[in-house]
Parts: structure tokens; sequence; C-alpha cells
């Protein structure tokens, strides 16, 4: 019994199906109680006000937006390296939900600094990193879709998914040179001094548990979809064989 | 190899197009730029190093899918292949007649437009050396961003789609010499990691463009 039994679609599929529900459950459970939670039971910050409560939704996001890239990094080096469609179908169906919550952070990050820094946008380094994220997303989800065959489509997105890896890495601390940031350090830190409060802390991290699960669950159900679509083109295939035999 | 480059070469030049027009744009846009701000020459100096490196970028976006796009379609590319130099060599060889036929004469162009846009004169000398540094780097990513598209028929805004991205890092540090040139700063840190990113990129990316092509011709 290995993890790579997985890569098999069948056992993908038979294994995943019953999941789903259960996975989609808990992120709503999750979501649910921790956004009820942290937009209703915890106090307004003393300077920040209510506008604080941004925070269950902005910082999963972002924190979702990155690991997803990651992700789609580890998906693509198992599908070239051990050429398993499941792994290649993964990050394809991952990418619109990393671009998404890349949006989702940037349009929370506005609406909160609207009031807080008095301006939408400002060309800060964690920003710009973002936003040039979101624009990797674009091109990996533009290439998907331009190229018809899916193998070719698979191995020329995974190659675009290491290299622009490192270009990512590489615009951050570029950014970090080019200018100063007007955005607050990391938002959770292991330091017991650099905590924010308990109160926010915990439904904070019930909103991250929850936005992970989300993943996880329209992850598994768009890969379903992409493995279905798969079986769909290749019975059509099959079909349009037999016809033209008789 | 030096046959390849002779060939692609010859081709930039006699088949007109690729070699002129990156430098015609890149007039133009210094044209264009003073139009749009206003003429006020500290505006202009301000905003000069930006702009250059910005034009020079775009300058070589416009050639980028002509790389590999003939040698496509005539199936020169598949002779290539089966040729005895490897693919990662034909690659470089690509990137680097690019950047002969588009980055060397940027570069030597920037400064005429450095004096349109008002640019420090002490910045000059600190533009050339960014643009020479820098440029290969452009060359080389963009190899990369035409073996990926190779195979499409529209490639071209896919392409710029993919490619730009992938310039921001050289972008920010070619700019900033120069900013810091035109300041009278230490550009030091900036050249240093400019100069990192296109030796990385013309160490590593030719292996990553010969996978993409080789893909592209399965």
């Amino acid at each position: 019994m290995s993890l790579w039994e997985y890569a098999n679609p069948k056992k993908f599929m038979d294994t995943t199906g019953p999941l789903v529900p259960w996975v989609a459950g808990a992120a709503a459970v999750a979501m649910a109680t921790g956004l009820i939670w942290g937009f209703f039971l915890t106090p307004d910050d003393f300077r920040q006000g209510s506008t604080v409560r941004i925070v269950f939704i902005h910082v999963p996001a972002a924190m979702m937006a990155i690991n997803i890239w990651v992700m789609m990094l580890v998906t693509s080096l198992v599908w070239l390296i051990r050429r398993h469609h499941v792994s290649a179908l993964a990050a394809k169906a991952a990418a619109p939900i990393g671009l998404a919550m890349t949006v989702i952070a940037l349009i929370t990050g506005g609406l909160w600094g609207q009031p807080m820094w008095g301006t939408w946008w400002v060309w800060d380094p964690r920003l710009t990193s973002f936003l040039v994220l979101c624009l990797f997303y674009i091109g990996y989800i533009a290439l998907w879709q331009a190229i018809e065959d899916p193998d070719t489509a698979a191995d020329l997105t995974a190659v675009l998914c290491l290299v622009g890896s490192v270009f990512a890495l590489m615009s951050r601390y570029a950014v970090f040179f080019w200018s100063q940031g007007l955005h607050q350090g990391a938002s959770l830190s292991v330091q017991a001094g650099e905590r924010m409060a308990a109160d926010y802390r915990y439904p904070l991290y019930l909103c991250m548990v929850a936005f992970g699960l989300l993943f996880v669950a329209l992850v598994l159900v768009g890969t379903r979809t992409e493995i279905r679509a798969r079986r769909m083109k290749a019975l059509e295939a099959r079909a349009r064989m037999t016809q033209g035999l008789t | 190899m030096i046959a390849l480059l002779a060939r692609d070469l010859r081709l930039a030049i006699r088949a007109g197009g690729g070699f002129g027009l990156g430098l015609a744009f890149f007039l133009i846009l210094a044209v264009l730029v003073p139009l749009g701000v206003g003429p006020d020459p500290q505006v202009l100096a301000r905003i000069a190093p930006g702009v250059l490196w910005v034009g020079a970028l775009l300058a070589c976006l416009l050639s980028l899918d002509r790389i590999f796009a003939l040698d496509w379609e005539d199936g020169s590319l598949d002779l290539l292949a089966t040729a005895p130099i490897p693919m990662e060599g034909v690659v470089a060889i690509k990137a680097a007649a690019h950047w002969i036929t588009t980055g060397l004469p940027l570069t030597l162009a920037a400064p005429v437009l450095g004096v349109l846009l008002n640019l420090a004169p002490a910045a000059q000398g600190w533009l050339v050396l960014s643009l020479l540094l820098g440029t290969p780097a452009l060359s080389v990513i963009g190899t990369f961003g035409a073996a990926l598209t190779v195979g499409l028929r529209r490639g071209g805004l896919l392409l710029s789609l993919l490619v730009l991205p992938l310039y921001v890092p050289t972008l920010i540090y070619g700019a900033s010499v120069v900013t810091r040139g035109a300041e009278g700063l230490s550009t030091a840190t900036p050249l240093a990691l400019l100069a990192g990113i296109t030796l990385g990129a013309a160490a590593l990316l030719p292996f990553a463009s010969a996978a993409a092509i080789r893909i592209n011709l399965r």
C-alpha cells in the first residue's frame, strides 16, 4: 500500500467519491463557525473598530493563494517525474481556485486599506508581489486553455510552473528591494509577544482550517470533473472508431 | 553552432522587420511618453529610467515570437532537433541571436533616447551598463516563452502574458541601477543582482526551453 496507488484514476475516483461530501461538509461547518465567531463574537479593535474583522477572510485567502501555488509545483513535479495523470489534472483544477484566492486577498485588502490607510491600493511590496502572483496564475491558466493536446498542455504548464516558481520567488525579493512597505508584517508568529490577541487568533485559526478544507473539497471535485471529461472524450473517440469500422 | 548563429543573424537582417522594428518601437515610445505626460524636464528626468527600461522590455517582446515561429513553420526546427548539437545549444544560440539583433541595438540607442527624455548625464553610463547586463536576461527568458508557445497558431498575446511576469525582477533591478545612478547613489547592489539574474537565467533556462521545444515537437 503506497501513496502512488491513488495515482490510478479508478482508485482515485473510488476513494475520493465518498470523501467529497465529508470534506465539503467539514469545510462548511468550519467556515460557518469561524466566520460567525470572527464576525459577531469578537470585540471591536480599539483603533480599527469593526474593519479588523476582514482579517478572517483576508489572511486565510492570502495563505491559500501561496499554498496552492506550492501544491501546483509539487503536483507538476510528480507529473513530470512519474507521469501520473491525476497529478497533472489536480494542478489544472487547483489553478483557478488559487487565482480566486489571490483576487479575494487583493479585494479584501483594498476594502480594508481604504478606511485604514486611506487608499485602495499602494505599491507596497506585499501587495505588488500578490499582483505578480495573480499574473502568474492567469498565465498558467491561459497556457492550459491554449493547448489542445492534453499531454502536451500538462507538460508545458508543468515546465512553466517550475520556472514560474523560481521567478515568482525572485520577484518577491525584488519588490522588497524596490519599495518600502506599508503593509504590516506577518499576522501570525510563533513568538508569544508578537501574536495578535487570543480573541482574534482562535477564530482566525479556524478560518484558516476552513479555507484549507474548502480548497481540498474544491480541488477534489475539480479533479474528478477533469477525469470524467477525459473519460467522456475517450468514449466519444471509441464510438467514432467503431462507427468508422462498421 | 557558429554556423547556426550566422544563419539566424543573416535571416534576421535580410528578412527585414525584426531587426529595425524593435528599435523603431523604442524610439516611438520615447517620443510618445513626453507627449503624454507633458514636456516638463524635471518630470521627464524623474521617469526616464523607468520609461527607458520598460520601453526596452516591450521592444524585446515584439520580436520574441519570431525566434522559433519561422523555423517551426518550414520544418527546420525538426532538422535542428535531429542535428548533432543538443537542443539546449540550439536554444542558447537562438537567444544569443535574438540579443544581438534586439538587445544590443537597444542598448546602443538608449543614450540618444536618454537625451530626449532628459535623463541625468551621470546616469547615461549606468543606463548603457544596466541594459548591457540586463537585456541578455530578457532574451533568454523570452526564448523560454517562445519555446512554450511555438506550437500555437496565435501565440503572440499568450506569449506576452507568460513572459511579462517573468521580466519583473530584471526590470526592477535594471531600472533601479539607473535611478540610483541618476541620484549619485551606490549602484553596486542592484547591478550585482541584475548580473546574477542574467547569468543564472543564461545558465539554467536553456534547459527548460529545450524541454519545452522537445515537448512541442513530439
